[in-house]
């Protein structure tokens, strides 16, 4: 069920984004979604990839500091409302989020979140206790 | 092992007359044979035989390495040019390079101070030396050479760079005691652990490192990566080179061979000839040397003295560690500090590496620090609040050890530079003109 976001550290200089996604791109890695979190000085750049350990080994090759946290990433309706609900359920239990991102794939009608929860079981539970698309990283490898 | 016990345990009363003997005669012949000091002393009003006790030493007035720029290259010497078999020099970073002579007696000397300092971190004949201080001008590398061949054990002459030659030798010819700068065996340490070694891959059972300041902090984690003692040592180029003291197994302090330099403490600020365990500068004198008797050398460098009893045996007095020199030291709205004192801050932050930069600037009227540290994938977060409670975290330890306030930035994993030799920890862009 979980899924393993990347984090990447990034210092705020240029060409350094760039040369992060070029070594995984060089790996043969494709990058499903992203968002970076920014400060003045740096930022964390976030991925779910297809091939975690091909691009740990390519990101480290070129020294960067990466890391892989539990994410859940839930499959909700593509409408008005859709992130809403789910955001309800977390709401219900008392659950903060952290960050989520989100992206659409052409194989599915729903968007797909991707969540940040400083306690992931608590999260997962909740979710799975209101009956929520939880994707697994085989799913997402089909999408 | 004690290399040297005569030397080394004298007795306290029998060591100052023999000390008061060696300085009486060294002054005389500096003031016959070289100009310099001859006017020095002319001018200071101090005539040879005015010392005739210990107690008057504080009356011969200091060298300071302006003084040993002005005589470049050769003019301290004294001896006749013949005479002279080897030449140091240090690096000149500073300004003017300073050059350093040795007579084969000189030379001597330095091998026997060495090998008091191998045979304090467990050395003997049938140890293999693997020896990364750099050969040249640099003092390191032959001081170090000339003591490993003084003590028969077998020398493997290195020098500094090549990591991965290094490795490969430490495994494949069980180096037993590895000497070079404490910062080049951190990145050899580091280079290890990457590398893939084990700790049972090498033998390396001490190491023997000096040439820049170094912390407690920085042996604890050098001991437990390599497996090893650390011992500190010290030396100038201006006196001898590495070798003027070491610390013995029980690390308490630096060992100084009191029979071939006379240590003293003043206040670099009056010039003033400080208690034992109060903190000044170093002041060194070669008690024996005949190349280039260097007396009352101003060091820069901050210690004191200790003659407490060391259960290793050894009688000579000892100095603490180098906690700062007197001109590295920096004044930071009008404050004190010595980057000695942020690497311990940092460096009691688990997961934090020795490898940070300090940066003083002045954008306006004050002045700013800003330390940065590499990262590591055990303080990097995924989330920006924890990477920016973990950078005040160590704001406020750096701020506690230097009563200032800083400005810490976390930057990428081998962004900052790393040296072979001395590593470059402050960079000041304050403009003073």
């Amino acid at each position: 069920m979980s899924v393993k976001q990347l984090s990447v550290f990034l210092e705020n200089k240029e060409g350094k984004l760039k040369k992060a996604v070029n070594a995984m791109s060089q790996a043969g890695v494709n990058i499903r979604a992203l968002s970076i979190a920014d400060s003045s000085k740096y930022g964390i750049l976030r991925l779910i990839v297809s091939d975690n350990e091909t691009a740990i080994n390519a990101l480290k090759e070129e020294k960067f500091t990466v890391k892989e946290t539990d994410v859940i990433v839930v499959g909700v309706k593509d409408e008005p409302n859709g992130l809403n609900t789910m955001l309800e359920i977390l709401e219900k239990e008392s659950i903060n989020v952290e960050y989520l991102y989100a992206f659409v794939s052409s194989k599915t009608d729903e968007a797909i979140v991707v969540v940040k929860i400083e306690n992931y079981e608590d999260g997962v539970k909740a979710l799975k206790d209101a009956n929520a698309n939880l994707l697994s990283e085989e799913d997402l490898a089909e999408l | 092992m004690i290399w040297n016990e005569n030397a080394e345990c004298m007795e306290r009363e029998e060591k100052k007359e023999m000390q008061l003997a060696l300085f009486q005669q060294q002054v005389k012949r500096v003031y016959e044979n070289v100009p310099f000091y001859k006017k020095k002393f002319d001018e200071a009003g101090f005539h040879p035989d005015d010392l005739k006790t210990l107690d008057d030493v504080s009356k011969i007035p200091f060298t300071t390495k302006a003084d040993l720029r002005e005589a470049y290259p050769f003019g301290l010497f004294a001896v006749p040019d013949d005479e002279i078999i080897e030449i140091h020099s240090t690096s000149g970073t500073t300004g003017t390079p300073v050059v350093s002579g040795y007579t084969q007696k000189d030379i001597d000397i330095w091998g026997e101070c060495t090998a008091r300092a191998i045979a304090m971190a467990g050395g003997d004949k049938n140890s293999k030396i693997q020896n990364s201080y750099g050969y040249g001008l640099f003092t390191g590398g032959f001081g170090i050479d000339h003591g490993a061949k003084a003590m028969g054990a077998t020398v493997i002459p290195m020098s500094a760079g090549n990591t991965a030659r290094q490795l490969k030798i430490m495994e494949d010819f069980q180096s037993d005691i590895l000497t070079c700068t404490p910062s080049y065996a951190m990145y050899l340490a580091e280079s290890l652990e990457k590398e893939g070694y084990t700790a049972d891959d090498i033998s390396l059972h001490a190491g023997i490192f000096g040439a820049e300041m170094w912390t407690e902090e920085m042996r604890n984690n050098l001991e437990e990566k390599l497996g090893i003692t650390a011992h500190n040592i010290y030396g100038l180029t201006e006196l001898m080179g590495p070798g003027v003291s070491t610390e013995c197994e029980y690390q308490t302090g630096l060992h100084i061979q009191e029979d071939h330099f006379y240590p003293e403490i003043i206040d670099s600020e009056t010039g003033e000839v400080l208690e034992d365990g109060q903190k000044g500068e170093l002041v060194l004198t070669n008690l024996t040397r005949e190349g280039m008797p260097v007396i009352r050398f101003r060091t820069k460098d901050i210690t004191a003295l200790r003659r407490d009893e060391c259960p290793c045996g050894r009688t000579t007095v000892r100095m603490d560690r180098i906690t700062g020199r007197s001109d590295d030291m920096l004044k930071i709205k009008g404050v004190m500090v010595y980057p000695s004192q942020i690497e311990a801050a940092i460096l009691q932050i688990e997961g934090l590496t020795a490898n940070y930069q300090i940066h003083v600037s002045r954008p306006k009227t004050l002045d700013e620090i800003e330390v940065k540290v590499e990262t590591s994938p055990e303080v990097f977060s995924d989330e920006m609040k924890k990477i920016e409670e973990f950078e005040r975290k160590i704001a406020r330890k750096i701020q506690s050890a230097i009563g200032i306030s800083v400005d810490v930035t976390l930057v990428e994993p081998e962004s900052l530079p790393r040296s072979e030799g001395k590593a470059i920890r402050v960079i000041d862009e304050r403009n003073f003109d």
